[in-house]
């Protein structure tokens, strides 16, 4: 690769499209943002329907945790597009796309919680029985704190997952980084320079959050026992 | 909601097609967890080795796709590649690369976490019997490793089934690309997805079922 | 003067599907006393022992602690199950310490113990600092407070687990098998910890294969066979003269500690 600045080179195309490739990165940072909040939101709702609701409720939320694991997240994306398309909600691709990535995610994190909250050892509520608190009080001083920490190391998961889901927005037309990277390939044809690029921004956002899921997993890890 | 009127006709008339899709589909995923599973444990005896200059490598690989989305990775080789001259890939070969990449990561850390976890007693008792190296490998080692791993290797299946669907994107005709072609040609939105998700769903339940009874008959070894 | 025991007992009863664990107990806990249960695996005493806490639930008979029925009333013929408030008001007035300690492992030693002052007995952070440091420091732990679970030894973990018990004022403090997950050589720290308790006037009940501390410690002893009482006495009588055929076999099992008489 060349690397000199003059016109023709990749450093000079790079920069000559830093507008459209930070705006991309800006959609797709805002796109996960925005997922990883819907997803967490819901997703602690649902995990505790999972953990303690009625049986009714348990089953709700089971039929919905695994009809989203099984569907691969492209064909809930292009569902949730052409789906509220149809009813003549007319929402841009960006809303549906983000609404099925949250959905999406929402299982996975209402599954981390009730992996989590199952996985605090039964003596811990035995033992909050012991001291007399009530079961609101032994929800929110032993067992939810317990189950708070095992879940982090697997929601940061999550979020990485959404990022890299992300780029699926492309498919329906939300000019988020991959996109925009490809629409700016489209002009200059530095293919290859082009995508080593796009690879090593996600690489770099991405490592840097599977390294916090690994510090967090290793910060807690005197809970597993 | 509302006026909605449901017509299966679209799907019967185009079931054939749907059909060769989800065995494509299909087929994907199972060649490139064959060819990802050969990759893996290449890559996890060379994590396993003790030496930095296989170890260091491999670690590198499985952390750069576990960070790549693999939209992108679909992409850059099926583009990529041509102008490194590699032009006898077509669309479904350059896809089945990418995915047996991708799975080979995933298939690396399997395969880790299996030879770790295999009870040292059988080792040595190979060692006592007087098995050569290789032998060990072959007779000991290697199928406890898989018994313990069935459902690990079970679920990247199922996951990389999955995956297929982002051959879409590249314009191979497995499942979801065919939906979406159905979808553009008869606008009978409602009845086109809820085929496709329920054919993914039933077909990840049926790999589950027979994944079950594979466990049963040759029962995980502690 | 009769004033009601501390813990009464009356034909307790308790299944878990088709097998009766318990086929009726009795046993009675004066103020100051400290009994132990004694008996094979399966006899039932950790069963009984979590009935009194309601940590299990009996089906049958009553438990009375102060002369007031624990988790049941009778509503006439019925038996009416106590709100969750009330139930765990009597907890509160139980304290219990178990073999696997289970310690909250979020919290500090200081913080493990005044989690029950604080929020249960509505203690300020103030008061039930200075208790918790006081009972960690009665435990041989006061420069402990500030550790983690997972930072402290079997032993200490125990320690803290009676601490957190104790802190709490119970009118009966209830020991289930509190050393058998400890390695031997941090057995002999906790039971002294529980000497010291006892001899300082706390009402408890133990169930123990800790026969040497269970013969020095007790007042009385229960041995319990098939979930029944089988036998029951001062340790002088239990271990020097057991009459019981059962118990004479079980004790036999712990090879020539108890000598003539």
């Amino acid at each position: 690769m060349d690397f000199s600045m003059a016109p023709g080179t990749f450093l000079f195309e790079a920069w000559q499209a830093r507008a459209s490739l930070l705006q991309g990165l800006g959609v797709t940072m805002l796109s996960s943002a925005l997922s990883i909040v819907i997803a967490t939101v819901c997703g602690l709702a649902m995990g505790v329907a999972l953990a303690y609701g009625w049986w009714w409720l348990r089953l709700v939320a089971r039929l919905y945790v695994d009809l989203m694991r099984g569907i691969p997240l492209l064909v809930l994306i292009l569902f949730t597009y052409y789906g509220l398309a149809l009813f003549g909600i007319n929402v841009p691709a960006f809303w549906a796309g983000v609404i099925a990535l949250g959905a999406f995610a929402t299982a996975h994190v209402a599954e981390n919680f009730r992996g989590a909250v199952q996985s605090v050892p039964a003596g811990q509520m035995e033992a909050a029985k012991a001291i007399g608190l009530t079961f609101g009080k032994r929800l929110s001083y032993v067992i939810l704190p317990q189950a708070v920490r095992r879940m982090l190391p697997p929601w940061v998961n999550t979020a990485l997952e959404i990022v890299k889901g992300t780029t699926l927005l492309s498919i329906i037309g939300v000019v988020e980084l991959l996109l925009s990277a490809q629409q700016a390939m489209a002009r200059n044809y530095m293919i290859i320079d082009f995508y080593l690029l796009t690879t090593a921004l996600y690489v770099a956002i991405n490592f840097t959050l599977a390294q916090l899921g690994a510090s967090l997993e290793r910060r807690f890890s005197y809970l597993r026992y | 909601m509302i006026d909605y009127h449901f017509d299966w006709s679209v799907i019967a008339r185009n079931a054939d097609k749907l059909t060769d899709a989800l065995l494509l589909g299909l087929g994907l995923a199972v060649v490139s967890l064959l060819i990802g599973s050969v990759i893996g444990l290449l890559a996890a005896y060379a994590r396993v080795s003790g030496k930095a200059w296989l170890s260091a490598p491999v670690w590198a690989y499985v952390e750069f796709i576990r960070c790549t989305p693999l939209l992108l990775l679909i992409f850059f080789l099926y583009f990529g590649l041509p102008e490194f001259d590699v032009t006898f890939l077509d669309k479904t070969q350059s896809f089945v690369l990418s995915l047996s990449l991708y799975a080979g990561a995933y298939m690396c850390e399997v395969f880790r976490a299996g030879l770790a976890s295999i009870p040292k007693q059988y080792v040595e008792a190979a060692k006592a019997i007087g098995l050569r190296p290789w032998q060990r490998q072959a007779y000991v080692i290697l199928p406890v490793m898989f018994r313990i791993t069935l459902p690990s290797i079970g679920n990247n299946l199922i996951s990389l089934f999955k995956d297929t669907s982002l051959a879409a994107a590249i314009a191979v005709p497995e499942l979801t690309f065919t939906a979406r072609q159905i979808n553009a040609n008869t606008f009978r939105v409602m009845e086109v997805w809820l085929t496709a998700s329920a054919l993914y769903l039933a077909s990840a339940y049926l790999i589950a079922m027979m994944l079950r009874l594979l466990e049963r008959r040759y029962a995980s070894i502690r | 003067m009769t004033e009601p025991a501390l813990l009464q007992a009356r034909d307790v009863r308790k299944s878990f599907g088709q097998v009766e664990v318990l086929k009726g107990i009795d046993l009675t806990v004066s103020q100051g006393q400290v009994v132990s249960l004694i008996g094979a695996s399966g006899s039932g005493k950790t069963t009984f022992l979590r009935c009194i806490n309601l940590l299990e639930e009996h089906d049958g008979g009553e438990i009375l602690l102060d002369g007031d029925p624990v988790g049941y009333i009778m509503a006439g013929e019925r038996r009416k199950r106590l709100s969750e408030t009330r139930i765990s008001a009597q907890r509160a007035r139980l304290g219990m310490v178990f073999q696997q300690f289970n310690l909250f492992p979020h919290l500090t030693a200081a913080a493990n113990v005044m989690l029950g002052l604080t929020k249960v007995q509505g203690k300020s952070d103030a008061e039930a600092r200075e208790i918790a440091q006081h009972w960690l420091g009665r435990v041989g732990l006061a420069d402990r407070s500030g550790h983690y679970p997972y930072q402290l030894s079997g032993g200490q973990q125990q320690r803290v687990a009676i601490a957190r018990a104790v802190a709490m004022q119970p009118r009966l403090l209830l020991f289930d098998e509190v050393t058998s997950a400890l390695d031997p050589e941090l057995v002999a720290e906790v039971l002294s910890v529980m000497q010291g308790l006892a001899e300082s006037g706390m009402t408890m009940l133990l169930v123990s294969h800790e026969m040497m501390f269970v013969r020095d410690v007790s007042h009385h002893v229960v041995f319990l066979d098939q979930g029944k009482v089988a036998q029951a006495g001062p340790p002088g009588e239990i271990f020097g003269n057991p009459g019981n055929d059962r118990l004479k076999s079980f004790l036999g099992r712990f090879h020539g500690l108890f000598g003539r008489g």
